[in-house]
């Protein structure tokens, strides 16, 4: 018995590409079509200052949408900004997007947010799309199906010219999350754990597909989290194959397809989904069942350990060189090895970024801190990754909850992940931060983060301390 | 851009593994507009201490390696943010090529772009390198793209990777958007068979 030709089972990842080559040529790199490109204010300028240079235009502005949310302040958003070098920068956005016909929410927008908040929550971000921005963080939109990476400046200015890039074809890699999550541990802590156990650089030269029962379970901001965090493994992409949750999320979104569009739609992302029978250039597995919440120790985000956990000892690791990356890293930290991290006395808390800084980040935290205080003499602060995300909250009274608590209620944008716009640490401050990046001086100058979910952020914020968020979920 | 075709230059080590772009050039040096000023902001919190002088024991504040137009460095050098400010600041600083053991994507494909050289070795090499100028800081080494080969100075040559294109670009000078530009009727005809799904406008 003869069956008919069947096509090749491929990943999503292979059909996200397939889809979107323009032109390959052999022994030079394919052309890459680029369905929807986000600009941001830090690395725009350059682009379009050679845009102007070689008198080329934007291609396609109607797959162009500028947003401020590095440098802006999260305070007095009425006033000018104070900062003559980040009023400066906001302002030349705003400036190359009039001369260069590309819609910009700037810092009075009512959609205005960070960057990888505002693509999903308008319906922008779809399956199936790919995505690029001036930021590693893109990495996020992956969470809906779409091949979604961050770009530098130069490649910036070629998709503004050309809405095409230059890429090599990356290696497909499934990171496998079986098993099922605890009370009070979420997807920050699973993609903690991952970084922790298999590396800060595995995912080189990659693009994963997180799948599993666990993937499935996750809701789209869940999601989100997972696939954020992809490049902190070195992995500048990651994937999750597009169901009902996805579905759900989009529909109705201002810019999701409506009426028939949507049908359409729809019927062409369940087509998306890796086939049966497709195969990964690499997989792993990661069990999930028993994981404790996670919390970083060193300077990068793969130094983390269960929150019940003891940090390291230098002296038991047998390569020199890990040893004396352990040891500086230990030494930044102001941290001892073998010493506990609950009970550590912190400084500040953040709740926010394009990590956990969406509606459902903000009421995990909520939960936790409705009715209760912060230690008196931590600072804590809660940033809205949207003006859509601050008006919801508010609108839930979230921030009466964590006004009530001792929080300071701000303005969206990056904040104090990246503390470019003065929402900074002082040299030698603690920080538990529900962000991205511990690494030397991330969050100001001499500042020691401690990375890890919204959850176990609330709790350290009360306990004035590194803390369990489980035993607060009790009762 | 400037072409790259060989180079000889003595080196300055940097043995630590994952130098993120943090570390590189830190945040607060982003909010400029254009490049100005990257190259003195290099690496700046490793190389100023907390009162702003400079950390002698810095291996960029060291006489003997003063001018080198190589970095060597550990393994996963550029990890992190995609800020191009980094391969920009070394630039500016006067390095042209970086020798290590592996490089992150975003920093690898920003360093290419500008004329930065991302030379990959082994580990083992990368050690014998880092032994030979811990033991002499004079020693040299001598890239050359043409022939994809990096001379060790005990006189070895080893092989490194880079990609047809990247490398003909990068002898040449040129940068890709010229070629992209002149690819315009395939993107267009691309955008004629291809519905559009979303606009931002």
């Amino acid at each position: 018995m003869s069956h008919p030709p069947s096509p090749r089972a491929r990943t999503l990842f292979e059909k996200i590409w397939d889809a979107h080559v323009v032109v390959e040529r052999p022994g030079e790199p394919a052309v890459l079509y680029i369905d929807l490109h986000l600009l941001h204010e830090v690395t725009s300028p350059q682009a379009f200052a050679l845009l102007r240079e070689r008198r080329l235009r934007v291609r396609r502005p109607d797959r162009t949408l500028a947003t401020v949310d590095h440098s802006v302040p999260t305070l007095h958003r009425d006033r000018p900004i104070a900062d003559p070098q980040a009023a400066a920068q906001v302002e030349q956005l705003v400036r190359n997007c009039r001369e260069f016909g590309v819609p910009c929410f700037g810092m009075d927008h009512p959609q205005q947010g960070i960057v990888h908040v505002i693509g999903p929550e308008l319906g922008l971000t779809q399956p199936g799309m790919t995505i690029v921005c001036g930021d590693s963080h893109t990495a996020t939109h992956g969470a809906f199906g779409a091949l979604a990476f961050g770009i530098g400046s130069s490649e910036v200015a070629h998709v503004l010219a050309t809405q095409c890039l230059l890429q090599h074809k990356p290696r497909t890699f499934e990171v496998r999350l079986e098993g099922s999550l605890g009370p009070g541990v979420t997807a920050k802590d699973v993609i903690l754990a991952f970084i922790a156990r298999f590396g800060t650089g595995v995912g080189t030269g990659c693009v994963f597909e997180y799948t599993g029962p666990v993937v499935r379970s996750l809701s789209m901001e869940g999601r989100m989290t997972l696939c954020n965090m992809s490049i902190e493994a070195g992995a500048r992409a990651g994937l999750v194959a597009p169901d009902d949750v996805t579905f759900a999320y989009l529909a109705d979104r201002p810019h999701a397809p409506k009426g028939r569009a949507w049908d359409e739609a729809l019927a062409f992302w369940r087509t998306l989904p890796t086939d049966p029978g497709a195969s990964y250039d690499r997989s792993v597995t990661l069990d999930v069942t028993g994981l404790e919440p996670m919390v970083t120790y060193g300077t990068n985000p793969g130094m983390a350990i269960p929150i019940t956990g003891r940090v390291p000892d230098p002296q038991a690791l047998p390569d020199p060189a890990q040893r004396r990356a352990l040891e500086k890293a230990l030494q930044y930290m102001g941290l001892q090895p073998g010493q506990p991290l609950l009970g550590h006395p912190v400084d500040v808390v953040f709740i926010g970024s394009c990590t956990n800084g969406r509606l459902s980040d903000l009421r995990e935290a909520a939960r936790l801190l409705r009715g209760r205080r912060i230690k008196p003499g931590v600072r804590a602060l809660a940033v809205p990754g949207s003006q859509e995300v601050k008006r919801q909250a508010e609108a839930e009274g979230l921030d009466r909850i964590f006004r009530d608590a001792g929080f300071e209620w701000r303005e969206p944008g990056c904040s104090m992940c990246i503390g470019m716009n003065g929402d900074q640490l002082e040299p030698g401050q603690v920080c538990v931060s529900t962000s991205n990046r511990n690494f030397e001086g991330r969050q100001g100058k001499g500042g020691r983060t401690l990375l890890a979910s919204p959850l176990t952020a609330a709790a350290s914020a009360l306990a004035g301390a590194v803390a369990d968020p489980r035993p607060f979920l009790d009762g | 851009m400037e072409p790259f075709t060989t180079l000889r230059s003595r080196l300055v080590p940097l043995p630590h593994d994952n130098v993120d772009t943090d570390q590189i050039i830190p945040a607060r040096f982003l909010k400029g507009t254009d490049k100005t000023g990257l190259g003195q902001a290099l690496f700046a919190d490793w190389r100023v201490d907390e009162a702003g002088r400079p950390r002698p024991d810095f291996p960029l504040n060291r006489p003997e390696f003063a001018g080198a137009k190589v970095l060597l460095a550990g393994d996963n050098f550029g990890c992190g943010s995609s800020r191009e400010h980094a391969p920009w600041a070394l630039l500016a600083y006067g390095f042209r090529a970086v020798i290590s053991t592996s490089f992150a994507d975003i920093f690898r494909n920003n360093a290419l772009k500008n004329g930065l050289l991302p030379v990959v070795v082994d580990p083992e090499t990368l050690q014998a390198l880092f032994a030979a100028v811990a033991a002499d800081p004079t020693v040299e080494v001598q890239v050359d793209l043409a022939r994809q080969t990096l001379r060790l100075p005990n006189g070895r040559e080893v092989t490194f990777p880079i990609e047809p294109f990247a490398k003909r670009l990068l002898l040449e000078g040129k940068d890709e958007l010229e070629y992209l530009l002149s690819l315009a009727p395939a993107i267009q005809e691309y955008e004629a068979t291809h519905p559009v799904w979303v606009r931002t406008v």
